[in-house]
């Protein structure tokens, strides 16, 4: 089944891009043949009803499938034009280079600042101690939580409330500078003022980071995207501009979905 | 078409719609028993229509609490979200529709001997016209029937062409017969009015398309 | 809508409902009766079982000394630092006559009957006192010295009547009593209970439980974490995790015989050292460690490792920066309960022969040694009426090891919790 793309989308730069990407768990066809262009400038929303195979996807773009054994997935996914599959990329470095921020936040049992270092720690990003503190100060401060946790950098990151660690986990991402960042409902676990506080968060870092974002909630899709992509069933069903698939979607799948018909 | 899972919303969209139905038919009547008292001369008909616009217009400001509480409750997408917008503003054309019939039954009360004007024939066929016109727009909102309302949006030439001509029998009436210059303006008023229901109907029409598939009606040479 | 409100004020609280109501509430009541009595019946087992050791492990910390003044100056006996060092010192004082001179003194001091109850080696402790001072030759000094086991036990009113009469006379005059005996747990094995002591076991299960520390907890933890994180989930892994659940329950000699056949093979002149009791020991805590390790591991939340893996983490650095320190309080735990198991451990012990008569404290892992509860065996197997205080007192040791060693994990696991 092809996917329905809206006509007119300009012509941007593709961070990422899939090509007939498909993935299986032992002999179970989740995602279907997919096809999508990740660009570096906006923010994709992924949407979809549960079990559409849209977190799937997403932890495929950073090779997170490879810890469940059963999984498979063939067809391609670039990263800047090289295969992070099939090619020599090491899936250590990808991950670096592509970071996920996950539903439930999962500060490490760590500091604060521990929290933020490790990243830089490993892979060897911070030349000197002073180099590590600014990574960490520059992370808190983008991730918006400098000015509330910088007099206790040493508590413990589970000390804070949840959307504080969602905010912690997402400058934990950002420490290890990534070039994308994919987030898998990072607002479900969290109330609406942390949730807008995250909302605001993506606003800010868009441009920056190249940001796909899994969501069950249709408006916050519309919120913070500016492509968005349904999928239903495995397959990716139609992509386009967030506005058109809101105001006036091609799919009648779509439309049932976003109209509140589904089911 | 697929019901709403939160049957509620549908609730919610069915009373939207019967509102307007309620509303343009009411116009409908407001329109036809404005140009009966006009034609006839019956003033007790013209007072009924006069009194009868407060109802259209309670309808209306129903229409509105009704269509922002969907928005804010239902925070309706796609068709659901156009139709409610289609309904805000259809509401408050068709309220425009009933002032003008109300006009129309007020110039008549103003008018004296009837039996002077010869394009009093002309008046009521143009308005005949004029409330099909009405009545198919009012059909194609409720089936959402894009086509339909591209007829409608064909058929208000019909109507200029009407107003043009009882324009220039009226002119020409009252240039011969001074003395009927005062009921021959109400006459143009009433002309006027009607070829207005006759663009609003279009403006409805236009807001009709746009709610059934995105798109405004392509635009043809006026 | 109103079918519903008239039901919800229909009276719930009807007879049948009180009825089954209060049935209710007796089940819980002797639910909760059926409980504390079987932790009031635990507590009493356990209350018996330490009072009775107690009670009769108090008398195992005493032993019954004769008083002795000797006076050094008439002696003329030599010595000083340099000649008496060592196993040299012992030899020298007892070809000068020490044993016969403490024997003089004591008919002196005692009477002929006395100093023949004198025990055999109770020279020796003049000689290890001499050989630690040896200003002491040059001056009087007073010694408690040990009886013999006849006269201890006519002092606690067994044996024969002559036996009893003349203890009786000698405690009258205060020169047999009974005092608290340090010595118990600085000594060895003997054949005489009044010299018997608890260290040379002691110090054999310390060597044991290192070297079974030493090799079952990085081995068991290893196993555990390549079981949980590496292992690739298919037939081989499921026989292998069977097996080891099964090794657990194995009976415990079994691994004797297992020591027997194969570390006595390979190294034959190694009977009864603590590192083949070690080795054995060993085997036998391992399927206990792997067992909580991997139950400690899989508890650690999968959300953990997601976090540390989508930051770029290698599996290694996943497992050992953040797995096993979440894990580690219940590897401990599991760790505590081996050990604990291991160190009353005796059947796989006989097996490989640390069974013997051993007189002095093992010097290194090669000696040949012997462990607490096989000390409390073969103990309890004497015939002497003063062994059984002295097991029971090697009991309570016993125990006291167990709680340090518990004790001690116990604080090194709450050490390393941490809140996640």
């Amino acid at each position: 089944m092809v996917t329905v793309v809206h006509p007119n989308l300009e012509d941007t730069e593709a961070k990422m891009s899939a090509r007939d990407v498909s993935v299986f768990y032992g002999d179970k066809k989740a995602i279907d043949e997919v096809s999508i262009d990740i660009p570096t400038e906006y923010v994709t929303a992924f949407i979809g009803p549960s079990g559409c195979g849209k977190s799937t996807f997403l932890r495929a773009l950073n090779r997170m499938n490879d810890t469940i054994p059963s999984a498979r997935v063939e067809g391609t996914i670039e990263l800047d034009g090289e295969d992070i599959y099939r090619s020599k990329m090491d899936v250590v470095q990808l991950r670096a280079r592509v970071g996920m921020v996950f539903q439930k936040p999962n500060p490490f049992p760590k500091s604060i600042y521990d929290n933020i270092a490790y990243g830089p720690k490993i892979h060897g990003i911070a030349e000197s101690k002073a180099d590590l503190e600014e990574i960490v100060e520059t992370s808190l401060r983008r991730a918006g939580l400098w000015d509330e946790v910088k007099d206790r950098l040493g508590d413990s990151g589970t000390a804070l409330s949840g959307g504080q660690q969602q905010r912690l986990c997402i400058a934990r991402a950002i420490a290890v500078d990534p070039e994308v960042i994919l987030m898998d409902e990072p607002c479900s676990a969290l109330d609406p003022i942390a949730t807008a506080k995250i909302e605001e968060l993506i606003d800010d870092l868009n441009g920056r980071y190249a940001i796909v974002i899994v969501t069950h909630s249709m408006q916050q899709a519309a919120r913070v995207s500016q492509r968005t992509a349904f999928f239903h069933l495995g397959k990716m069903v139609e992509y386009g501009r967030t506005t058109d698939i809101f105001t006036n979607p091609l799919e009648e799948r779509t439309k049932d979905y976003i109209t509140g018909r589904y089911g | 078409m697929v019901e709403h899972t939160v049957k509620a919303f549908d609730e919610d969209i069915t009373r939207l719609r019967g509102l307007i139905s309620e509303m343009g038919g009411l116009a409908e009547v407001a329109l036809q028993e404005a140009m009966d008292a006009l034609v006839k001369g019956d003033n007790e008909l013209a007072d009924k229509v006069v009194k009868g616009d407060k109802k259209i217009d309670a309808l209306e400001s129903e229409v509105d609490k009704l269509a922002v509480r969907v928005i804010a409750l239902r925070a309706p997408m796609a068709d659901d979200l156009r139709e409610v917008i289609a309904a805000l503003k259809i509401a408050g054309v068709v309220e425009r529709i009933g002032d003008y019939s109300k006009n129309i039954a007020k110039a008549s009360r103003e008018i004296g001997d009837r039996k002077q004007f010869e394009p009093l024939t002309l008046l009521p066929a143009m308005a005949d016209v004029a409330g099909e016109m009405v009545h198919d727009i009012l059909t194609a909102y409720a089936a959402r029937d894009p086509a339909l309302a591209r007829e409608v949006i064909a058929t208000d030439e019909k109507v200029d062409a009407f107003y043009n001509s009882i324009f220039r029998n009226v002119v020409t009436h009252m240039v011969e017969n001074p003395a009927t210059i005062t009921a021959g303006a109400q006459l143009l008023f009433v002309a006027r009015n009607i070829e207005r229901i006759g663009d609003h109907a279009t403006n409805v029409a236009e807001m009709v398309h746009f709610a059934a598939t995105g798109n405004y009606p392509p635009d043809d040479d006026e | 809508m109103s079918e519903q409100a008239a039901s919800l004020r229909a009276p719930t609280r009807t007879p049948a409902f009180e009825a089954r109501l209060k049935k209710r509430y007796a089940a819980e009541r002797r639910f909760r009766i059926a409980g504390i009595a079987a932790i009031g019946f635990s507590i009493f087992v356990l209350a018996f079982l330490l009072v009775t050791m107690a009670l009769n492990g108090i008398g195992g910390f005493q032993r019954a000394e004769l008083t002795v003044p000797i006076d050094f100056t008439e002696a003329g006996l030599a010595g000083d630092r340099t000649s008496l060092a060592g196993t040299a010192g012992m030899q020298s004082l007892e070809n000068q006559g020490l044993p016969e001179v403490v024997a003089f003194f004591a008919e002196q001091s005692l009477g002929e009957e006395a100093a023949a109850e004198l025990g055999e080696s109770a020279w020796r402790e003049v000689a290890e006192a001499i050989i630690a001072d040896p200003a002491l030759l040059q001056r009087e000094a007073v010694f408690e010295l040990p009886a013999t086991s006849d006269l201890a036990g006519g002092l606690s009113g067994e044996g024969s009547p002559e036996m009893q009469a003349l203890a009786a006379q000698l405690a009258e005059r205060g020169q047999l009593e009974k005092n608290f005996d340090i010595g118990f747990l600085q000594r060895s094995d003997a054949t005489d209970p009044q010299q018997a002591g608890i260290w040379g076991a002691l110090k054999g299960s310390m060597l044991t439980m290192i070297v079974t520390l030493l090799l079952a907890f990085p081995i068991g933890v290893m196993a555990a974490l390549y079981l949980e994180e590496y292992a690739p989930k298919n037939r081989w892994t499921d026989i292998i995790e069977l097996s080891i659940n099964n090794l657990a329950a194995v009976p415990s000699i079994i691994f004797g015989l297992l020591g027997l056949a194969v570390f006595l093979t390979i190294f034959p002149n190694l009977r009864s050292a603590p590192l083949i009791g070690g080795m054995t020991l060993a085997l036998m805590t391992l399927p206990v460690i792997v067992i909580s390790g991997r139950n400690a591991i899989k508890a650690v939340p999968p959300s953990i490792r997601d976090g540390a893996l989508a930051i770029g983490a290698s599996p290694i650095q996943v497992v050992f920066h953040h797995v096993l320190p979440l894990a580690l309080p219940g590897i401990l735990t599991g760790t505590i309960i081996g050990m604990a198991r291991a160190l009353g451990e005796t059947a796989p012990l006989l097996m490989i022969g640390m069974r013997v008569f051993v007189a002095s404290p093992p010097e290194d892992f090669t000696s040949a040694a012997t462990v607490l509860p096989m000390q409390i065996f073969l103990w309890s197997d004497e015939i002497d009426r003063g062994f059984v205080e002295r097991t029971s007192a090697a009991i309570i040791v016993l125990l006291l090891f167990l709680l340090v060693m518990n004790g001690l994990a116990i604080y090194l696991r709450n050490k390393f919790e941490k809140k996640w």
